[in-house]
């Protein structure tokens, strides 16, 4: 994994935008279950694209910044090209560090690689695992 | 009905920045058992779940529980010794804890930020630079007939919101509700928001500062400069829009992290707010962020009220010092330049980069939260606290500034955050004074 | 807390006659008395120097939400005014809006140790309350929007008088304040549409009420419920050229009111009205009409005024004139914020620069000294800046030099804009000098007589009264106030000792203690059946068109750490 960036060229046409979900909202403070594991490491595909990445069920989702396994899960109402992960953990492993000098990261419009996988979704205490120790 | 059941009414919802105030709750031997008129979303907080049961410490990787005192000792220890710590969060507790932890923050010499950092804080940074034409959600409810959802999926984020203050309640000069008001979403994807709208205009990702831009230059009278389709939206819908913009009684915008978290950040925002303000010229028209948490504002306002900074000030040089982009708190984070966080009320571990998260887990980290979440995995410290608006009450602002006191329900075996912080606050000082 | 007694200085209590005597002060339990044992008392020498009561602040905005939504908005001028903490104190920001510990700090420093913020929209209190809780030092007091109020406007237009002082007490208590305060009112209710009222006559949107109307019904009220000040009112039409016509026209609107309680003559106090006396009808030919105002303050006893004086540099203009800062927006384009509150009121927020060569901004500067120097009585008339909007109030120790001295007011008018000629400092005024009696008039002692804290222990030294003293570097047998307004300055503007409650709070001009104040409010009683009848009403608008419900409005006691309840002299009627 690249925590750094910058050195990991992403040549896809694909934008992962994050964002809330009502479900998500629900299990807010309930982070550490399946439940919200279930609802927040999805990423939301239009069916077309994952006819042609060949999806069937978990996907590794790639940016400059990091990559991360995800349930793919169909939605048509996403447009091609672009992906949708509801904020939290599993979104922050590829969304961007950098604040452009105002603070905020990169949460949408990040270019992203989706490959299907058949690697398993982490839990969250070993997504977290993935931060500590080692170098910057 | 059970003899030891109470009805409790106007309870006010500690979940987002909505801050409903009208739901009843049912408590039965000392616990919430029934919640009548939240969303999902409230009512699962107000329901409760599992807890943080003990303070604890790591010892060799592991937290072990420890008494409170201990805990408490131990935070305080950490922080007093510190060069530079940051002390993060806030924005699901009470003003109260806010003025404390403030206290502490300006005693230790810290950063004090709040989740506004990663949600509106470029909303503040464009507030600053061309101010806000806004109101209050009654003003809303009872005047507006066109409402604007841009880059704010409300059903998701404010279930509430629509029924409660905008596009479906009954206002005064609007008796017909629904029907008396024309709903614009404009997104980057269909979400059930758009489901519910007159009218769905579709931006292409990054494109809303153009788009943005194009109504201006309508309301300019310069349409002859725009091409056929701005960020994917035809020229017409641009037209169509601006037009209906400038013929409403009272329009409103209501924006969220789709503007202030996506390319151009506040600079959307600004321009955003730059349209309204144009707008004026031709009928009354505000502007509204979506805030999130539910004091997220409250933090806000207590920080200014003390520093004269709403967020990302550090209180390192004796005076309050604010300059997002580098007082903010993922910025200190990928920096390497904290050297210890209290993080309260919030989960950078679910919500802030990977590269933060980096620096969070090479340094002390005091957890100060109800619920075990993914920041706990960094804690060396953890304190247990009473659920704030549940089982402690205290102040907390809605998102168009309006305070509202949220309420005590149940007693709880936990200290408040008010009570926590304060704590710490006294034994940072004993060890500082001892010095 | 020991026993003071201040010695030999020259004591200035206008309000019990004494302009300017040696005499000794001494405090017991925090209130003014006859004599003390002097051997187990902290000594203060006075000797040289000049006392007076603790100033009274009677018109600033100095808490609540469009004071943090300036300060929220102006990143650059909490950073102009940055002071690191010290030992005892908090760390200050701003320059024209302070936090609120520079906020207490500040006003301390100058010797005020009573202060009434201006503007409370009722829906927002609790916030104006969060804030003053956090102001240290000085007791304090808060003024309830009732301008544009949808169920006033209703009991109004349908002569329902008993039902809106019923209303008026029930928003006093809610909002834990203690005056009723106007500002443009009807007005504000007509730019919820984008629109505005000019003059008194003109009827508000939908609720057909005109803002003569509003004033005259509401003054009625006060004076049924007995409170201790007047109507507040900040009249419409404010700052436009030709405006004065709507001002007297105002003042008008309540002449046939009579004071409810023998203690108090005026009917309706009109704040800065310095913005409410031009004359002229555009931003060219604007022009001071203040002699109108003054022959009218003159003559007439039922209405008092505060200044509003402007000065020359940066500050904030903050009110609950949407309207008007709309204006100001337009005129200068510069970052602007609007609030405007459901059912109750608006506000608008803009920073401004005002400037010695612009020709209004001459004008205006020239008006509120105008005020001071020609009222007759100074009993009538109160130094404000409306902070922050014409001034910021650590300007007041300018202010006091420009009045007492007309070198220092010639030489300044030599470096304005030539519309100077369109007013009548250069003329009547000329050679006009106030005294340190004077001073300590428009500076304490009107402000408490007009406030009616008289009894109360403001603004006056006898026994009984509050020990709060200020203690200033100026010989008054030495003072040459007009060659010499530089020494003014300095003196006003750094107390040698601020007392207050009879502990130092400030010594030469560092603030030594902290403490908390008191909050003073009003609980008028009110007939219950009457009551009840105003609720039925009230919970109706709760139900449908506010945004919270009824049950989290009112502002819990838990707000205030120390709530003082002025009595009030209700008149039989309601009684």
């Amino acid at each position: 994994m690249n925590m750094a960036g910058g050195t990991v060229v992403i040549k896809s046409n694909i934008k992962l935008v994050t964002g809330r979900l009502i479900e998500q909202g629900v299990l807010l403070e309930d982070k550490m279950s399946e439940a919200y594991r279930d609802v927040v490491a999805v990423c939301e595909m239009n069916g077309k694209d994952m006819n042609e990445y060949n999806v069937k069920s978990n996907v590794r989702v790639k940016s400059e910044f990091g990559e991360v396994v995800v349930k793919a899960k169909r939605n048509d109402e996403n447009p091609p090209s672009m992906v949708f992960i509801p904020m939290g953990p599993w979104a922050n492993a590829v969304i961007g560090p950098n604040t452009g000098g105002c603070g905020m990261p990169q949460f949408k419009g990040i270019d992203v690689e989706v490959k299907a996988t058949k690697d398993k979704v982490l839990i969250v205490e070993d997504l977290m695992k993935t931060y500590m120790g080692g170098v910057d | 009905m059970n003899p030891d059941s109470t009805i409790v009414t106007d309870v006010v919802c500690p979940l987002c920045g909505s801050l409903c105030d009208d739901i009843t709750v049912r408590i039965e031997n000392g616990k919430i058992v029934e919640v009548r008129d939240a969303c999902d979303m409230g009512e699962s907080k107000i329901l409760g779940h599992d807890r943080i049961k003990s303070p604890m410490i790591r010892e060799k990787g592991e937290l072990k529980e420890v008494s409170y005192e201990k805990a408490v000792k131990k935070s305080a220890e950490i922080l007093a010794k510190s060069k530079r710590p940051l002390l993060y969060g806030w924005s699901s507790t009470t003003c109260e804890a806010h003025e404390k932890g403030i206290k502490l923050a300006a005693e230790v010499g810290g950063i004090v930020d709040n989740t506004a950092t990663v949600c509106h804080g470029p909303s503040v940074i464009a507030i600053q630079t061309v101010g806000l034409p806004s109101c209050t959600l009654g003003q809303i409810k009872n005047r507006a007939d066109l409402i604007v959802y841009w880059g704010s999926n409300q059903s998701q984020a404010h279930p509430r919101h629509m029924s409660r203050y905008s596009s479906f309640i009954r206002g005064f000069f609007r008796e017909e509700g629904r029907k008396a008001k024309y709903v614009v979403v404009i997104d980057v994807r269909d979400t059930t928001t758009t489901n519910v709208a007159d009218e769905f205009i579709k931006v292409e990702p990054g494109h809303d500062y153009k788009l943005l831009s194009a109504l201006r230059a309508v309301l300019a009278d310069k349409a002859d400069v725009l091409p056929d389709d701005v960020g994917g939206v035809p020229k017409d819908a641009i037209m169509n829009l601006a037009e209906r913009m400038k013929k409403a009684e009272f329009g409103v915008i209501f924006f969220g992290m789709g503007l202030t978290q996506s390319r151009s950040r506040y600079n959307n925002v600004v321009n955003a707010i730059a349209l309204t303000r144009e707008l004026n010229q031709f009928t009354k028209f505000v502007i509204m962020p979506m805030r999130g948490h539910y004091n997220v504002t409250g933090f806000g306002q207590v920080l200014t009220w003390e520093t004269g900074y709403p967020y990302a000030v550090d209180l390192s040089r004796g005076y309050a010092w604010y300059n997002p982009g580098e007082t903010t708190s993922t910025d200190v984070l990928n920096r390497g330049e904290c050297d210890s966080a209290l993080i309260i009320a919030s989960d950078p571990g679910a919500h802030f980069p990977g590269k933060s998260l980096k620096h969070l887990s090479k340094i002390p980290v005091i957890q100060v939260d109800p619920y075990h979440n993914p920041t706990t995995e960094f804690a060396d410290v953890v304190i247990p606290s009473a659920v704030a608006g549940i089982e402690a009450e205290g102040c907390a602002y809605r998102m168009d500034n309006v305070p509202i006191m949220v309420r005590k329900l149940i007693d709880s075996e936990y200290k408040s955050d008010e009570e926590i912080i304060d704590d710490v606050l006294n034994k940072v000082m004993e060890i500082r004074g001892g010095k | 807390m020991a026993d003071m007694i201040i010695k030999n200085g020259t004591v200035y209590d206008p309000l019990n006659n004494i302009p300017g005597e040696k005499k000794d002060i001494c405090i017991k339990d925090g209130k003014v008395t006859d004599k003390i044992k002097e051997k187990d008392a902290t000594v203060i020498d006075a000797k040289g120097k000049t006392v007076m009561p603790g100033g009274v602040e009677i018109h600033a905005h100095i808490a609540g939400a469009k004071v943090n939504a300036g300060r929220l908005m102006r990143p650059e001028d909490a950073w102009m005014g940055k002071v690191p903490k010290g030992k005892l104190t908090r760390a200050e920001s701003g320059s024209s809006i302070f936090n609120v510990y520079a906020t207490g700090y500040k006003y301390a420093r100058m010797g005020y140790t009573t202060l009434f913020e201006a503007a409370v929209p009722p829906l927002l209190a609790r916030h104006t309350h969060e804030e003053l809780e956090e102001i240290p030092i000085a007791d304090k007091g808060a003024y309830v929007l009732m301008d544009n109020n949808w169920l006033g406007m209703e009991y109004i237009k349908n002569g329902e008088i008993d039902k809106l002082a019923a209303l008026s007490a029930w928003f006093l208590k809610a909002t834990k304040c203690m005056v009723l305060k106007f500002v443009n009112p009807g007005g504000n209710e007509a730019w919820g549409w984008g629109k505005n009222l000019i003059e008194v006559n003109e009827h508000t949107p939908h609720f057909e009420v005109t803002p003569a109307e509003i004033l005259n019904a509401f003054a009625e009220v006060n004076e049924r419920l007995g409170l201790p000040h007047s109507i507040h009112v900040h009249c419409n039409n404010l700052g436009h050229p030709g405006n004065v016509g709507t001002t007297i026209d105002t003042f008008n609107a309540v002449k046939d009111i009579k004071p409810g309680r023998s203690d108090r003559k005026a009917i309706l106090h009109a704040t800065h009205a310095q913005f409410h006396a031009y004359g002229g009808s555009n931003w060219k030919d604007v022009e001071s009409e203040s002699k109108v105002i003054v022959d009218y303050i003159n003559s007439n006893d039922h209405v008092t005024i505060d200044m509003g004086q402007l000065m020359f540099g940066d500050t904030t203009t903050m009110t609950a004139d949407g309207a008007m800062e709309y204006d100001l927006h337009k005129l200068s384009r510069r970052k602007w914020i609007n609030c405007d509150v459901e059912l109750e009121t608006g506000s608008g927020i803009i920073p401004v620069r005002y400037s010695p060569k612009v020709a209004v901004n001459t004008v205006q500067w020239a008006i509120g000294l105008e005020l001071a120097l020609l009222i007759k009585d100074k009993t009538k008339i109160a130094l404000t800046t409306d902070h922050p909007n014409a001034a910021p109030f650590t300007k007041y120790p300018e202010i006091i030099a420009l009045l007492m001295s007309s070198t220092m007011r010639d030489g300044m008018m030599k470096g304005v804009h030539e519309s100077i000629k369109r007013t009548l400092l250069p003329s009547e005024c000329a050679g006009i000098e106030l005294t340190l009696e004077d001073i300590a008039k428009i500076t304490r002692g009107t402000q408490a007589k007009l406030l009616n804290f008289v009894e109360l222990g403001k603004g006056h030294l006898a026994p009984g009264a509050d020990g709060d003293v200020a203690v200033y570097d100026i010989d008054p047998d030495k003072l040459d106030g007009s060659r010499n307004p530089d020494q003014i300055i300095n003196a006003f503007r750094k107390a040698i000792y601020t007392i207050k409650g009879g502990e130092i709070v400030v010594k030469d001009g560092e603030v030594v203690a902290t403490p908390m104040g008191r909050t003073f409010i009003a609980n008028p009683e009110i007939d219950e059946s009457l009551n009840k009848a105003m609720l039925e009403d009230l919970t109706e608008k709760f139900v449908h068109y506010y945004s919270v419900n009824m049950a989290n409005y009112p502002v819990q006691s838990r707000y205030l750490r120390n709530p003082f309840e002025i009595p009030l002299k209700p008149s039989k009627e309601v009684a």
